[in-house]
This record gives structure tokens, sequence and C-alpha cells, in this order.
């Protein structure tokens, strides 16, 4: 073995046990090495690498070893850390780094084995979720106010990270049903989304139970599109992605046929990674669609995987989801016994398999290619770009990475074909669109709609804002707050564009006029504050300087109108000069909350 | 651009890219950095060096580039033919002056000439930013051996002495930056001290900090008794004369005691790097009988 330098503090037998396991279970069997390159080794050196040359056998395992580690044991120690580094043949000094970058490893031991973590963000801080977490601390709990957890349609919503026990999420949480949850009661179901079968498209199966098993979902019929897809040739599926004009649903609307065709035209070995980090604030949308329907995300990666010719799929999801994690692990193992992954998938002679990485509480790993870091065992920090994952992607090989939502359209597009999605919407908002309704409605939920409907029609469905509504934060804390003038904007990506707004990941957060903004809006701030990796100077700088511009405002008075220049002056190097898109976008909902008046009492 | 020790193997043709309005020709692979400064455009920089692979953590050194949404990075950007380039822009001026004042109101940047040199040239005004709730690094300077020091409440976070500690230069990976936004500092496991630590004390990543957060324990304990005088010193090029490989070594010397050892980043054996022996085993030429 090589010489690893690491400190005399040894790991104690458990410890020592988790890692042992937790490498057990991650080698071979599920993730076929060939498929990603060969293993590079150096006798008597140290395997460190990076770039395009991060191809070496174990640090890849760093993340899921870490979970196990700290899921078994209830935190991370100097001897547990050290025997990962001299396990996984990685620097003791980068596996500190990697897990000090992530908000649910801790390095002390916690007061209690359960650690409770109360989304006090957006939705849920306008559901009192400052009581419940005050309630819960007074009672001794171990709690921790945690940025949005994708539960915003049942605020208050609540993770609780167990030790040695399942993860566990409580919804509507009440001091008593998080006791309860300790304890081991499960949560009670309710409808997944407020909409009936019959008006869903792309969710028709959500209110059905039984296709929650592999039988329940071919019942319903469920790998009928991947059927319609191998009898078509690879090239033709990605021209029906083409023709069906869907965009991504992520955010950024890029064209998914485009990534798809540039990924097939770079030489293998390919990835295909499904970006399940839904982290924006008032986005939950694809929880739902992978704890109600998580064969489709399946049967439509595998479609993806046969079209690109990627053996490798990837689904990277939220650490905070643990409902959707394990709907996900038996779709994946059921699909696997059934012949639909592995080495030839349904007898259609092509590869395709999927590994499950969870993350671990950071926001920025939703951002793409921080998102591939994260997976390769290092911080999640964004790559400078270009180049693009489509030529470098994962493991420095050509990586498409499709959101949730957008990856299960393509299940709808085999089926209509690309030119009958392309007829539902118009222009470049083709297909139905899911919007996350929360806040101030009085059934907040997903909906699904086609595109073209309008701001007024979503708040409809919902049943109608409740109280005297003040502004909507669309697209989330990357997104802006706009009026209620803008009711009757067509939710198109051209319509919202022109309108001044994005749609973003399609959060419609309704606050009305008992909201404190000037609470909700320096929350906003502080999200950006602590979820940003602070790599680059405008972001880990601009983002904590933006906060405490409005600090400044909000208590000690000061003038709106000299603070407004300094913000101004913030939001522009940050949008100009960082890296990634959370930089980017960080000031959106400030400025847009100061150029509608809702804080500072400017107008 | 990872720096090897490769020859180049092919003949690299020539692009020609405009920089404010004039063509300049350079190398195929180059960046935008080499284009600037072949154009004679000073730019500014603090997370690149010729030695170390640009992290472009900075963002000091953006130009405007048509046709790209926002600035890009020049230091790491390679150029492309017909690439066209602002420098002297208004966004420029702006995210560059932006980027200083946000170094200079979150660390000590006092003994970084070339950023105190900026932040006068950008027009950076750090009067405006209320000092009371302006968050900064406070950290503590950690002593923790007689070779060097770390102050990082001087430091930018640049992760040049990451890249030195591992794949620029040493491959040690004693340190690693630690923590998450505003929190990142650079440290070891567990913040254990360097002698408990993988540090072989090279000493590489002080030769490229930026800011002198790493700086020789001599230097510290001078500027600490008020008796760093940089203006009389001289500067000795020698040979290190502990292996045959031939490294360079600048010898600092102050009032004829050697108080500074490092290696010219363009010397084509060392490209700035010593190993413990040649940064800091100079004592012994000081060893004087009687």
């Amino acid at each position: 073995m090589p010489e690893l330098a690491v400190t005399s503090a040894t790991a104690t037998a458990d410890e020592a046990a988790a890692v042992a396991d937790s490498i057990a279970l991650q080698s071979p069997g599920q993730i076929t090495f060939d498929s990603i390159g060969p293993t590079l080794t150096f006798d008597g050196d140290r395997i460190a690498r990076s770039g395009s040359e991060r191809i070496f056998n174990r640090r890849h395992l760093l993340l899921p070893v870490l979970h196990h580690v700290r899921n078994a044991i209830g935190w991370l120690s100097e001897g547990a850390v050290n025997e990962i580094a001299t396990a996984l043949q990685v620097p003791a000094a980068e596996v500190y780094g990697v897990a000090s970058f992530y908000e649910l490893f801790t390095f002390e031991a916690p007061p209690s084995p359960d650690t409770i973590h109360v989304c006090d963000d957006t939705a849920c801080r306008i559901a009192g979720a400052n009581d419940l977490i005050g309630e819960l601390r007074s009672d001794g709990h171990c709690v921790h106010g945690s940025p949005c957890l994708g539960l915003c349609e049942q605020a208050p919503g609540v993770f609780v990270q167990r030790t040695g026990q399942a993860h566990v999420s409580v919804r509507t949480a009440t001091k008593e049903s998080v006791v309860a949850a300790l304890d081991g009661e499960l949560m009670r179901p309710v409808a997944p989304v407020p909409q009936v079968a019959e008006d869903l498209t792309l969710l028709r199966r959500v209110h059905n139970a039984a296709n929650e098993d592999y039988d329940g979902y071919v019942a319903t019929g469920g790998y009928e599109a991947l059927t319609k897809a191998v009898s078509m040739t690879p090239a033709d599926v990605i021209a029906h992605v083409g023709d069906s004009g869907l965009t991504g649903r992520g955010g950024a609307a890029f064209p998914t046929g485009f990534k798809w065709s540039a990924v097939a035209g770079e030489p293998g070995p390919r990835h295909l990674v499904v970006n399940a980090d839904e982290s924006e604030p008032g986005t939950f949308k694809d929880r739902v669609i992978m704890e109600h329907d998580p064969y489709s995300l399946v049967e439509a990666m595998t479609i993806g995987g046969y079209a690109m010719g990627a053996e490798q799929g990837w689904i990277y999801i939220r650490g905070e989801y643990p409902e959707a994690t394990r709907a996900l692990k038996s779709a994946i193992a059921e699909a696997r016994s059934k012949g639909m992954l592995g080495d030839n998938v349904g007898g259609h002679n092509f590869r395709f398999d999927i590994e499950l990485r969870q993350g671990a509480g950071a926001y920025i790993c939703g951002e793409e290619t921080a998102l591939l870091n994260s997976i390769e065992g290092y911080r999640g920090e964004p790559r400078n770009k270009p180049p693009f994952p489509t030529t470098n992607g994962l493991f420095g090989q050509p990586t498409a990475i499709n959101n949730v939502e957008t990856m299960v359209n393509v299940n709808q597009i085999m089926l209509m074909g690309g030119e009958g999605f392309a007829q539902q919407g118009s222009g470049r908002s083709t297909g139905t669109k899911l919007f996350c309704l929360s806040g101030h409605v009085a059934n907040p939920g997903v909906y699904e709609v086609t595109y073209g409907a309008t701001l007024r029609d979503l708040l409809d469905l919902a049943g109608g804002t409740t109280g005297d509504p003040r502004a909507v934060l669309m697209g989330g804390a990357a997104g802006s707050f706009i009026d209620m003038t803008m009711l009757n904007v067509p939710l198109t990506i051209e319509a919202s564009r022109e309108a001044g707004f994005s749609l973003g990941s399609g959060v419609i957060m309704v606050l009305n006029n008992t909201v404190d903004f000037d609470d909700f809006v320096a929350r906003i701030a502080r999200f950006f504050q602590e979820e940003s990796c602070g790599q680059c100077v405008p972001c880990r700088v601009g983002t904590v300087r933006q906060s405490e511009s409005l600090l400044r405002i909000r208590e000690k008075g000061a003038p709106v109108e000299a603070e407004r220049v300094m913000l101004d002056d913030f939001a522009k190097v940050m949008a100009d000069a960082s890296i990634c898109g959370l930089g980017h976008t960080a000031s959106g909902a400030v400025l847009s909350a100061l150029d509608l008046g809702l804080i500072g009492g400017a107008s | 651009m990872t720096m090897t020790n490769e020859r180049p193997v092919e003949i690299r043709s020539k692009v020609t890219i405009n920089v404010d309005g004039n063509d300049v020709d350079v190398f195929e692979g180059d960046t935008i950095l080499d284009a600037c400064n072949a154009a004679g455009k000073t730019t500014p920089t603090v997370c690149y060096g010729p030695t170390v692979t640009p992290v472009n953590a900075c963002r000091v050194c953006v130009v405007e580039l048509e046709g790209s949404r926002t600035l890009v990075p020049s230091c790491s950007r390679p150029v492309e033919d017909g690439m066209v380039v602002k420098t002297d822009s208004e966004r420029v001026d702006h995210s560059r002056k932006m980027v200083l004042e946000f170094l200079a109101t979150s660390s000590d940047v006092s003994q970084a000439d070339d950023i105190m040199g900026w932040l006068g040239d950008y027009g950076a005004d750090l009067d405006r930013y209320d000092v009371a709730t302006t968050a900064r690094m406070t950290d503590e300077v950690k002593i923790e051996d007689d070779l060097y020091i770390r102050a990082y409440d001087r430091c930018v976070l640049c992760y040049k002495c990451v890249e030195a500690c591992g794949e620029d230069a040493q491959w040690t990976f004693a340190i690693a930056m630690t923590g998450r936004g505003f929190n990142n500092r650079i440290g070891t496991e567990f913040e254990v001290t360097l002698p408990d630590s993988a540090c072989v004390y090279c000493g590489n990543c002080v030769a490229v900090c930026p800011t002198n957060a790493l700086q020789f324990k001599t230097e510290f304990d001078l500027r600490k008794m008020g008796d760093w005088r940089p203006e009389d010193q001289s500067v000795t090029r020698t040979v290190c004369s502990y292996c045959g490989v031939g490294c360079n070594l600048d010898l600092h010397v102050q009032d004829n005691q050697i108080v500074k050892v490092d290696s010219p980043s363009d010397h084509s054996i060392t490209s700035g790097n010593l190993c413990v022996k040649g940064r800091f085993g100079y004592q012994y030429v000081q060893n004087r009988p009687g």
C-alpha cells in the first residue's frame, strides 16, 4: 500500500466496520468500472488525480462512504476520517475538505442520535416554522434550521436525520408529529397532487399506489415507451426528442434534443446523469414524481441510455429526500432483477444500468458541474465552462445531464411521437409543465398544465389565493417577485421572459399581506450566503455583502437609496463575474422586492 | 493549462484575436490573458500564477468577450480564432473594482502590494462599507513551528497553496479547501497542526501565496519587531548545495542574515519550487566559527 500520512487518531471498531461495510456495499456488481474506464493505481505512490484523469478506482466512493459512516455512527471523527482516507487512498485533508463542504456531516458527536432539520425557508417560514423550532428546542431536541426541504405544499417540512435507522421526513409538521416520527410512527399518506388523474398527463400514474412496484407499473402501461423506443434506431429516438421541442425543466430551458445529439456525437464511454438534487426553494415537483412514479424515471433514463449509447446512468438525489430515495432504490433494484437494467436490457441487446447517489446538503450541487464534482468525490464546486459536460462531463467523459421532470417527459415523447408532443403548447414552450404552488393558496401542490396557461389559471386551479395577495415569488429564490398585475401573463418561456421574469423550476409561491417581507427577503439573501460554495470571490463575498446590506436597512434603518447603490453594485458583479448560476441569480429576488416596494418602505 | 515538463510535440498554429480594437496573433492553446499580455494590456491577477493551474476563482482578470453573456476569466479561457475581447469596458472595470473591494473588505491585504496598487487603479471605495456590519476573516495567526506561519486573516482563498501542495508541485496534499462559502478556509484535516499533518515543509505554498498569509517565520518575527526592511535587503542567486539537482536559490539577506529563501518561478529546474532543505535549511551558512 502506498504511504498516506495520517494523524495518530484511529477509528473505533464500529467506525472501522462501517467503513469496511460501506466499501463492500459499493463494490462491483452494481457499478461496472469498465464502463467508467480503467482504474489507475501506482504502486508505492499516492493515488490522487484530477481533471480528465479523475478516473481512478475509489475516490468516487467518498460521498457514499461518508454517508454510510455518518448514518451508522452519527458523526465523523478524526479517526473515522483517517480510516476512510486510508481505505479510499484519498488524503485525509481532502476527505475533511469534502465532508466539511456538506451540511449533513458533522465533526462532533451530536447531543442526540436524531438531528431534526426544520425548514425555516420561504414557504415553511410563513407557515410557522420558527415557532416549531422554538417548541422543539424548548423540549431539548437537537434542531437545525434548514434551507428549503422541498416539502413546501405540506409546510412546515421536517427532515429527521437518524443514526442507525432510516431517515424520515415529516410533513405538515407539528411538535407532536415530529416526536411521533422519532418513535417510528410513519407519516399518514396524503394525495400526491391535488388534480385528479383525468386531468394529468405526465403525472397520470401518481395516484395509483400499485405503480410503485414493477408489475403495477407495467399494468398501467409502463415500459410501452421503451418498447416504442427500441423499435427505432437510437438516432431516430433523438430526432423525436429534438422534434418535440422539449426544453430543460430544471430552470435553464435548454433544448434537450440538442444536448442529446451532442453527447451521442462524442466518442464513448458516455454518461447519462439525472439531476434530482431538487433544492431550489419552493420546488417539489421532482420529489412527487420520484416518490409516486419512480419507474417512469427509470424507464425514461433507459430510453436515454439507448438513444445516446450511454451505458451508465446516474441519479444524484438530494440527501434530504429519504422517501424518494427509498422509492428509487427499490425501483432500480427491481428493474434490475426483471432484466430491465443490466447487460441486456429487456432482451433488446444494449447495456444500461443506474447508480443512485445521494447529496449531503448543498444547494450548489444542483449546478450541473458541481454535481459532477460531487459524484466524483470532490467538493461540490462548479467547474469553469467551457468545456461543457456534453464533451467533458463525468470523469471527463461526454455526459448528458437532465432534470427529473425533463427526463420523464421522454416517455411522453415516445408515446406521442416528437411532433405529437410539440402540438401541446406553442413556440419554444411545448408539452405540459409542472408548477409548484405553495404559500397563500387554498390547495398547494404540484399542478400540471399545458404550456400557455396563465398565472390566473394556475391560481384558480389551486383554489384561489388566501388573504390579500401582495406578491408572487416566481422561479424560487433564484427567481424574482412579481405583483398581482401579472395574472394574465401566459406562463411560457417566451411570455414570461417578455414580462421580465423567469419560470425557473416552476415555483409559484403566493405571499399575502400578512408576510413580513423584510424578514422573508432577508432569509432569501441568507440562503444564498449560506449556499454559496465560496469558490469565486464575487459570490463568496457578494452574497454576504448583500445580506449585510438588507440587515442594515431592516435593523439599523439605513437609508434605502444609499444601500440600493451598493446592492446594485453587488448584483452587477455577481451577475457578470461569478462562475456559475448561483452567483448570477443571487440578487434577482432581492432587487425585484426593492423594485416592487416590498421591502425598505420605498416604491 | 496544466504545467508539465513535456516538450511540445506538435507545431502550434497561430490564431488572431482582437483585443480592444487591435488584432493580436497568439498561439492556439494560449489563454486570453496571454493575448492581453501580447497586446500590452496590464491585467490584474490574484489566483493566477505561472506555475499553478488557474482555478479562476478570484475573477479579477475578467474581460468582456463578444457573444458571451457574462464576463470570462482571461487567465483560463483558451483563445479561439476571431474572438473579440474588451479589457477596458465599463463592465470590466466595474467587476474588477468590486472584486478588489470584496477582497480588501474581507481580508487584510495590506501586505499584498499588487492588490494595494490595483485598489487605487480601479477606484475601489472601501470607505462606503460600514465596518461594524461588514464581516471579515478574523482568524488568529497560526504559529506551529519555526519555519513558516499561517495568517489566514490575510488569506484571499485563491487556492494557489492547495495547488502547490497537491498536483501542481509537491503531491503532498497536507492542506485542502475546507468548509463552505464565506466559511471556506485553507486547512488540514480537523485543523490539526502542520507538524501533525502530512506537511513536508517544502514551503512551496509560501512561495505562491499572493498576500503574505503564508510567510517565513523570520519575516513574521522581523515584521513584528518593526524591523522588516525589504529596501535594505539584497538578493543573491546561488545553487543549492544539498544534492545534485541544481536548484537555483535566491537568498534574501538583511543585515548580513538570510531572512528568506525562494527560487525564481521561471527557473527550468525548480519552477519556483524547492524542498525543505533548500528553502529552510540555510542556517549552516551562518554558522560562523567563534
